[in-house]
């Protein structure tokens, strides 16, 4: 064989080769883990989950992700029970459920958007309004600038975190009067967008253009004004652990990847502040 | 040999009667755990507060536990599914049975077996995304998710049954009763009405009696539609059956607390209703046969 046919190839694999090592050098260079990651909670931390799952089970093949979107309230209930490795919850726990040996870590800051139907001409609205707003002392859109209508308030169930959230920081507990009570955010979204007259909360990462978040007392939810606090309606994405007890191998590698700085990436396109900035 | 084939059919039916044994066990254990399960917190609560309490707020600062909105949601959903839904069927299932054409049955009884297998689900999400709408917009409400649109589409969801039940209870009818009505001078209609009909009664009730047990167990449908508030009922308010109120708060109740136990209580009321529904037709179709 003639030596000029041999040289090409053969300088190509060198420069695949060295470009292999390169690359693995950059990146991680930990054993993959094996095993089940569980995790059970809040439904409003679906995309977040869903993209450090994805990713996770990606640089671990091994590894089987699964997230049960049921809610903030029954993800803890679901940890404390031993039923699924990390619980989910969008609001901070309770002195209760901290008494019974539960450690929160947070994961990220999301912010609770007021959305309203895309055919609203209400654009802004403050944080005593929306209070006044649920709590029935407003009831039509015409006195807070829109159109004649009665307004349909939409909301979630008792146990909902993004609930929670909501009314503590409207000073809203147990005074909202609900027409409808949704066990889901992404139910919420639709029955605003399928409604003109109504308005509802849902967390900012699922709204999708289908309906409209208001500006509250003049701050649009984005990530920065989330991360700087001045969009006053915030609250924490948390990671539910038992304390004391020990994760399985997989569900701490889960938990140490999306506590790093390496899933930040993830967490801000899911539309959420990460917290280890 | 004789012997032998005596021991095969004594082995038979051993087995088919251990199978009966584990089908009454089954339910045996589901009546005595709901017991065990629902008693005490009505116990805890009061008979009086639990059953005509008006206000459910388990997770308040001062809980209450009264679920009179939910039984009375769920009595009324009931009957208006049943006052829509069993006129309709039997109609639809006297016309199949006797006046149909043949090819026009098939294509019904195909489009009855269809809506019959429909998942809840679905029918919830038509509810929604279809119904709920159209509601609003016909009565000009605020909101379209309602009793009235819990009642729209569990009546749809129990005509399948009313129609097939019906409809084997009809053609079941010996046609010499309508061959003699007819010979008598009766026109086909009032022979159905008079002889067919009558002669068809406790199939009808039967029926009945399913379409009443599936409306008053409906979850699923009824939770995407109803808007799922404690209200006391109203025709175009948001309200919450006993079976929606045992669905949306039983996975983040509190193991062991009093609102999960309050939750099993109310499941224990829905299973004495279903009882009870049964109980009474049958005493009805008993007296019917004397």
């Amino acid at each position: 064989m003639k030596k000029r046919k041999l040289i090409l190839p053969l300088l190509a694999t060198v420069a695949l080769s060295a470009a292999v090592l390169a690359g693995c050098s950059g990146g991680a260079a930990e054993e993959t883990v094996e095993g089940t990651v569980t995790t059970d909670g809040s439904t409003s931390m679906e995309k977040v989950i869903g993209g450090l799952g994805e990713a996770f089970e990606e640089e671990n093949p091994g590894v089987t992700f699964t997230y049960n979107p049921t809610g903030s309230g029954s993800g803890i209930t679901a940890v404390t029970e031993g039923r699924c490795d990390i619980g989910l919850s969008s609001r901070d726990l309770k002195d209760e459920e901290l008494a019974q040996g539960l450690t929160e870590t947070v994961l990220a800051k999301d912010g609770i958007a007021i959305v309203v139907n895309p055919e609203n001409k209400v654009e802004d609205l403050t944080v005593e309004q929306i209070a006044d707003i649920f709590t029935g002392k407003i009831t039509n859109w015409k006195e807070v600038g829109g159109d004649d209508a009665e307004i349909v308030l939409i909301g979630r169930e008792a146990g909902s975190g993004t609930r929670d959230g909501f009314e503590s920081i409207t000073g809203t507990e147990e005074a909202c009067q609900y027409r409808q009570e949704l066990t889901s955010t992404g139910d919420v979204i639709t029955t605003v967008a399928g409604n003109p007259a109504a308005i509802g909360y849902a967390s900012l990462a699922s709204v999708q253009d289908s309906v409209k978040a208001v500006t509250v007392g003049g701050v649009a939810p984005t990530e920065e004004t989330i991360a700087d606090g001045s969009y006053a309606v915030q609250r924490p994405f948390i990671l539910v652990t038992k304390e004391g007890e020990q994760l399985s191998d997989a569900a701490q590698a889960f938990f140490d990847y999306a506590t790093s700085e390496a899933a930040n990436e993830i967490i801000t396109s899911a539309g959420v502040v990460p917290a280890a900035n | 040999m004789g012997n032998r084939k005596q021991l095969v059919e004594d082995v038979v039916h051993g087995i088919f009667l251990i199978l009966g044994i584990i089908t009454v066990g089954f339910v045996l254990l589901i009546s005595v755990y709901l017991l065990i399960a629902g008693v005490p917190a009505i116990g805890k609560i009061g008979v009086i507060d639990f059953l005509f309490g008006t206000t459910w707020a388990p997770t308040g600062e001062v809980p209450s536990y009264g679920i009179l909105p939910f039984i009375l949601t769920s009595i009324y959903g009931t009957a208006g599914a049943i006052l829509l839904g069993v006129p309709v069927g039997f109609f639809t299932s006297v016309y199949l049975a006797k006046i149909a054409p043949t090819k026009v049955k098939a294509m019904v009884e195909n489009a009855v077996s269809l809506l019959a297998g429909i998942p809840s689900v679905v029918y919830g999400l038509v509810g929604m995304l279809v119904l709920v709408p159209l509601v609003r917009n016909a009565f000009h409400l605020p909101d379209g998710a309602s009793l009235f649109a819990a009642i729209i589409v569990l009546a749809v969801m129990v005509l399948p049954s009313i129609i097939k039940v019906s409809l084997t209870a009809l053609e079941a009818v010996p046609k010499d009763y309508e061959d003699a009505s007819l010979a008598l001078g009766a026109t086909p209609v009032e022979t159905y009405f008079k002889v067919s009909v009558p002669a068809a009664k406790s199939g009808i009730a039967a029926a009945v009696v399913l379409g009443v047990g599936r409306a008053i167990g409906e979850a699923m449908a009824v939770i995407m539609v109803s808007g799922n508030v404690a209200n006391m009922p109203g025709l175009f308010e948001s309200v919450r059956f006993l079976t929606t109120a045992v669905c949306s708060e039983m996975s983040y109740a509190v193991d062991g607390s009093l609102h999960q136990q309050a939750l099993f209580s109310v499941a224990l009321v829905l299973f004495l209703f279903v009882m009870l529904i049964n109980a009474a037709l049958n005493f009805f179709l008993k007296r019917e046969k004397k």
